[in-house]
């Protein structure tokens, strides 16, 4: 029982790191039409000027806003540069250019930070357990990130449905011309839209810093799960992105956990131990193949 | 207030307008007519820089607008409610009225939520219903509305009144009237002769991307018979 409840709770708190991927990877792809490839590159990027800025001055709150400074800057260059140009490519472009930049940036991190993997230490303020109930102690570390995640989710949901802003990422999604017709510098507002995905793939990236190790390579193994949850969710939607997330990021959690353990109870231990590795690897992708047999444009379809 | 002066346009392949021309007369009511695919719906695309014009001259208050961008060129002051009215459909009736309105040139007589729910009473029966289950006239109001919270002086309607009912119709045809006598200036592409002859001052034919005539409602009207066979009505 006491399992259970600690995989439910890393599920969720892997959930919500998903989400804050997946919330500007839907964007940039629902309304600009460009799938990003390096979108998990401004994960890593976040993720080692935190640890780089972690190590300078020796505290996680001056990592926190260097991640998030990083990731936000080299996302809206990124954007000026190179994304701006490929609003009216086909999709082949979009993931050429953005393949290259992913190998752009690995270089450039293996480059100048070396191969090896860096640590990031827990903030001391958050570095014991809770006891949420009795006798199951839980990092708070992990807790305050699950935190963060909610919070962030309830501020975009604020944005995209009462802001201006948000009314005019909506409008731009479906008629991008409509929208510059009316007086709408659309470039802007979509290099805003880009700057904000990438502060909260950096975001990501920093938080996640003290409970995974800081390497080159990183953003492209979380990029893969972030597609499947945004395709999941209905692409576009950050509603969607918040209930792919929890999907995905559960069943990964879950099956990891639990698929192995099952297949024990009937298979012979190695037979067992093989399958359920290899199960518990794919289990997200079966679900989204589920999912998309239902409902063929994701739970949250974004209408028009 | 607008002039358009020998532009030509193409969307990539061959030409489409050859040397349009046209004024538009601060407090003035001017009509595109012709028949479909002459070049109306081309001529105002390249007034707003969505198709931008191959070459001539834009000028909009004495400044070339040719080369600028669409928004650049809506924010000097030109309403546009574009033909098939594209509504914003993932936004409620008010948000579309909202989301781009703004005050740049600091109108004299400010466009307000009020003013436009006065000018359309049932958008603000609306004003919370998504803007795509509205029915084709009340889109179209919605589209005016949308235009006109930008506070514009130029106000650009292209079919306006397109399949929608009698009734209906006329309703538009009332507000554009009111708009006038309020001194908005309007650029408008319809085919209803009747309607545009008791609203506008003047008159251009357009026949395969230039003007073929043009002329007051006056002069129009003594050679009716003529213009109709010519637009196709
Ligand atoms: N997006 C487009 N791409 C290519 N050709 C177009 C496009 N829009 C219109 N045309 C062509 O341009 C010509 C003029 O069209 P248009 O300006 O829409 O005419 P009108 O508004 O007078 O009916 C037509 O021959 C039409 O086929
Ligand atoms: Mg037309």
């Amino acid at each position: 029982m006491q399992l259970v409840l600690e995989q439910l709770l890393n599920g969720l708190q892997l959930s919500l790191t998903l989400f804050l991927l997946a919330a500007g990877l839907t964007l940039v792809f629902g309304i600009m039409g460009v799938i990003n490839l390096a979108h998990g590159s401004l994960y890593m990027i976040g993720a080692y000027a935190g640890a780089w800025a972690a190590a300078k001055t020796g505290t996680f709150w001056l990592a926190l806003p260097a991640g998030l400074a990083a990731a936000a800057l080299v996302g809206a260059a990124m954007e000026l540069l190179v994304v701006r140009r490929l609003y009216a490519r086909e999709h082949l472009s979009q993931v050429l250019a953005t393949f290259g930049l992913i190998l752009f940036f690995n270089g450039f991190i293996a480059w100048s930070a070396g191969r090896s993997p860096l640590l990031m230490e827990t903030p001391p303020q958050l570095s014991g357990f809770v006891e949420i109930l009795p006798g199951l102690p839980y990092p708070a570390y992990r807790l305050a990130m699950m935190g963060v995640g909610v919070a962030v989710a309830l501020g975009l949901w604020y944005m995209i449905s009462r802001t201006r802003i948000g009314m005019l990422i909506r409008a731009g999604s479906d008629k991008r011309e409509m929208v510059e017709a009316l007086g709408v510098d659309i470039a802007k507002l979509f290099t805003l839209v880009f700057a904000l995905g990438a502060l909260l793939a950096g975001l990501a990236g920093v938080m996640v810093g003290p409970i995974r190790s800081v390497q080159v390579g990183m953003g492209e193994q979380v990029l893969i799960t972030t597609f499947v949850v945004i395709v999941v969710g209905g692409i576009g939607s950050i509603r969607g992105a918040f209930a792919g997330a929890l999907l995905i990021g559960m069943c990964d959690t879950l099956g990891r956990a639990f698929v192995p353990m099952l297949l024990k109870s009937w298979l012979s231990g190695p037979l067992a131990d093989g399958l359920g590795g290899a199960l518990s690897s794919v289990i997200i992708y079966l679900v989204m193949a589920l999912v998309l047999i239902v409902r063929p444009r994701g739970l949250f379809p974004v209408s028009g | 207030m607008l002039r358009v002066d020998n532009i030509t346009s193409s969307y990539g392949g061959g030409l489409i307008l050859f040397g349009m021309s046209l004024d538009v007369g601060a407090r003035e009511v001017v009509t595109l007519i012709g028949r479909n695919g002459m070049g109306k719906s081309t001529t105002i695309r390249a007034i707003m820089g969505l198709t931008p014009a191959r070459s001539g001259a834009i000028t909009f208050d004495g400044k070339r607008i040719e080369a600028l961008r669409p928004h650049e060129i809506a924010q000097n002051g030109i309403g546009l409610v574009p033909e098939g009215r594209q509504i914003f459909v993932r936004l409620s009736v008010e948000e579309n009225l909202v989301a781009t309105s703004a005050d740049r040139q600091g109108a004299a007589n400010k466009w307000s939520l009020a003013r436009v729910y006065d000018l359309f009473p049932r958008l603000a029966e609306r004003r919370a219903q998504s803007g795509g289950t509205l029915s084709g006239g009340e889109q179209q109001m919605l589209a005016i509305g949308r235009a006109l919270m930008t506070n514009p002086r130029l106000l650009i309607l292209d079919e306006a009144t397109e399949g929608l009912a009698p009734l209906i119709r006329e309703d538009i045809w009332a507000c554009l009237r009111q708009l006038k006598s309020e001194g908005l200036s309007i650029l408008v592409v319809d085919r209803n002769l009747d309607a545009l002859l008791g609203l506008a001052d003047r008159h251009y034919v357009v026949e395969k991307g230039r003007v073929a005539w043009s002329g007051t409602s006056a002069e129009l009207a003594v050679r009716r018979d003529n213009i109709e066979r010519q637009i196709g009505i």
